[in-house]
């Protein structure tokens, strides 16, 4: 990474724990990504997003301050990003996926508590992020209660606003996520004290679609025979989805499908031929967490889609652009919101229906289940899913994991017996 | 032709070498077993040695390597997992379609077997409960070596005593077992009461999935009956113990090595 450390200075952050981190990002991203063979060469905009991840950006949102701009950090796919950007803000993903910051956050959460959650709140604390820095405010949402009950502590620190997400999926429940949509655009038109209007609200619901649309794109060239690109290198673009500037993003992702596309054309494939498909369902999986791509993509099995809110549930869906008031607009949000399958919704039967179609238009040989550890919710819907891929003849593997490498032999020998069992 | 099998387990290892012809199992020709040790690089290296008469032989050799250490076995034709070797060695030693229960010294493996492959498997993750390592442990705080252990614990067992053991975790249960020891209660009913706990665990784990019509036992507990009728009581089902279960691992590479290979 280049030298920031006057910026990070400047946020206030720890910059010699941070050293720390930055000194083993190159590696991680060699031994990671680089090493692959036959990578499309438009990967390099991602390579290089990734490589100055706490610079690049993080300098760009602060130059956006500094002119008046406000940032909201946000913690999942269910907070809707076109308010915050029709009130002229600007949303980061602030999900931390690395074990690095788990220490600081066990300094005052009980270590049975998710990985991602840990980590988060360590990053806050430990001032070794600098997004964490950066947002004037974050938006939490009542999703699994480890997040809730983090945001409380959190919110010490920090401006904190949560968004009360239903647990269930009926009519009324699509109704009350929309006035909460409705109570965060006011929030977000109080932080940055910007009116929100149906042309604008218009525009950013188009904006966040192309970004969608782009996404689409990428992943339906997964589903060819010919597999134009790595899952690890898909993982990589769904992350760097959640903090890029949006417009940008699209674009990127766009060019990187034009040589895809020519790639399919051409048959160009970046694995042998009989290598097993693998969809991978599961929890997130934030920035830096690419170890389960990277055990199955090493262990000669390729990932061809992933079934998380770092994947499918991410961008699957478009918003009904039509509305002509606010109201109509947000209603339009609130369904295509409400219609992401996430387990701590009950019942969550929409998320086997996902599993099922996407195995099957994905053309995968197997599935893996991944969830971090003391994920509670994903952890018990496991049971379902399961049961129900089984009851499909589809091969089925079950991961529970964590950040750390304890684990990582362990769970290879997992990946190799289940390709094995594959093949 | 000489097949050969080496499984290189956390605490174990086992060689199996099929002879050149027809390698059915009663012909065995060779299966050795020694501890791991420190390093599973001096390991394979000291199997290499005992092993050069039939890597040099002029029949030529084919070897497959599984387990832990497999890696590390660089002369190894093919590395493949334990799962997929225990499947193939529990097939041969079961003689047909069957569940394998293996106890690891480190982990514990449900293998549904069908026609030598795996069809579906489970491994514990949570921790080392249910694990040879488990009892090891107990077994060190007992002061008592692995077969007096069992021995201790058919006693405890037999007197109809056993300290049931609650913990979960090995950690957990070794601080139970000294409280156990500190009340004075007696060591074969705490042996018993161990054991017990590790079929539980175990029966636990496999409950999760449907059996197969015929149990087998494998890993280096394979050959206790003890163990077996512990483990039969709590699946309801007949688990079969098995004298050469420790080598199923190096016993299906070896078999693995000349069919795949």
């Amino acid at each position: 990474m280049a030298d920031y450390r006057e910026m990070w200075k400047e946020l206030g952050m720890d910059v010699e724990t941070h050293d720390d981190l930055c000194a083993v990002l190159p590696q991680a991203i060699g031994d990671v990504f680089l090493s692959q063979k036959n990578r499309p060469e438009k990967m390099d905009y991602f390579d290089f997003v990734i490589a100055e991840v706490h610079g690049v950006r993080p300098a760009e949102l602060k130059k956006f301050r500094e002119e008046g701009g406000k940032v909201f950090g946000t913690f999942c796919t269910y907070v809707p990003d076109e308010i915050i950007f029709a009130a002229g803000g600007i949303s980061t993903g602030l999900c931390a996926g690395s074990q690095f910051w788990v220490p600081g956050g066990e300094q005052v959460l009980p270590p049975n508590v998710c990985p991602l959650i840990k980590a988060s709140v360590g990053a806050r604390l430990t001032r070794t992020c600098p997004f964490f820095r950066l947002a004037d405010i974050y938006i939490g949402e009542t999703t699994c209660d480890g997040k809730k009950k983090a945001y409380e502590i959190l919110g010490e620190d920090v401006p904190m606003y949560i968004m009360d997400l239903p647990q269930m999926k009926r009519p009324e429940d699509v109704d009350k996520w929309a006035g909460e949509i409705k109570k965060l655009l006011v929030k977000a038109e109080e932080v940055t004290g910007n009116k929100v209007t149906v042309a604008a609200l218009k525009e950013n619901i188009h904006m966040i679609n192309e970004k969608r649309k782009a996404l689409m794109r990428l992943y339906k060239l997964r589903q060819n025979p010919v597999v134009p690109i790595s899952g690890t290198d898909v993982l990589l673009i769904s992350q760097i989805a959640y903090y890029d500037d949006p417009t940008r993003f699209t674009q990127k992702v766009n060019e990187l499908c034009d040589e895809l596309d020519e790639r399919v054309a051409n048959g160009v494939s970046v694995v042998p031929e009989g290598n097993k498909r693998i969809l991978v369902s599961g929890t997130p999986m934030a920035v830096p967490n690419w170890k389960m791509h990277n055990i199955i993509e090493t262990s000669g099995a390729t990932v061809v889609c992933e079934e998380t809110c770092t994947g499918t549930r991410y961008f699957e869906n478009l918003v009904d652009e039509s509305g002509e008031t606010l109201d109509e607009l947000i209603h339009a949000l609130a369904e295509r919101y409400m219609k992401i399958n996430c387990a701590c919704f009950t019942p969550n039967s929409g998320r086997i229906d996902d599993i099922r179609r996407l195995a099957k238009d994905y053309k995968a040989d197997g599935i893996i289940d991944i969830h971090l550890k003391f994920c509670t919710t994903y952890d018990v819907e496991e049971y379902f899913v399961e049961r129900e891929m089984k009851k499909d003849g589809t091969p089925f593997l079950e991961i529970e994991t964590d950040y750390t490498d304890s684990d990582t032999q362990q769970l290879k020998t997992r990946v190799e017996a289940f390709i094995e069992m594959l093949s | 032709m000489y097949y050969i099998g080496i499984d290189i387990g956390s605490t174990a290892s086992k060689v199996c070498v099929l002879p050149p012809e027809d390698g059915k199992p009663e012909e065995i020709m060779r299966c050795e077993v020694l501890p791991t040790g420190w390093s599973s690089k001096v390991t394979s290296a000291s199997i290499k040695e005992k092993l050069e008469p039939y890597l040099n032989s002029d029949e030529g050799s084919k070897t497959v390597a599984t387990g832990y250490g497999r890696i590390s076995v660089d002369y190894a034709d093919k590395v493949i997992t334990e799962i997929s070797c225990h499947a193939r060695g529990g097939y041969e030693l079961a003689g047909q379609n069957c569940s394998v229960i293996d106890i690891g010294g480190q982990d514990t493996k449900f293998i549904s077997v069908r026609n030598g492959k795996a069809i579906d498997f489970l491994m514990n993750d949570k921790c080392a409960a249910g694990t040879g390592k488990f009892i090891e442990v107990m077994a060190n705080r007992l002061g008592v070596d692995i077969a007096d252990m069992f021995a201790l614990a058919q006693e405890g067992h037999d007197n109809g005593s056993p300290v049931s053991i609650s913990s979960l975790c090995t950690v957990f249960a070794e601080s139970e077992v000294i409280n156990y020891m500190g009340e004075g209660k007696d060591k074969e009913d705490l042996a018993a009461g161990i054991i017990q706990s590790v079929a539980l665990k175990v029966a636990t784990l496999v409950q999760r999935r449907e059996l197969q019509d015929y149990v087998i036992l494998t890993g280096g507990l394979s050959q206790s009956r003890f163990l077996a009728s512990l483990l039969s009581n709590e699946l309801n089902a007949e688990v079969h113990p098995m004298d050469n279960g420790r080598f199923a691992g190096a016993l299906g590479a070896a078999l693995l090595a000349k069919e795949k290979l």
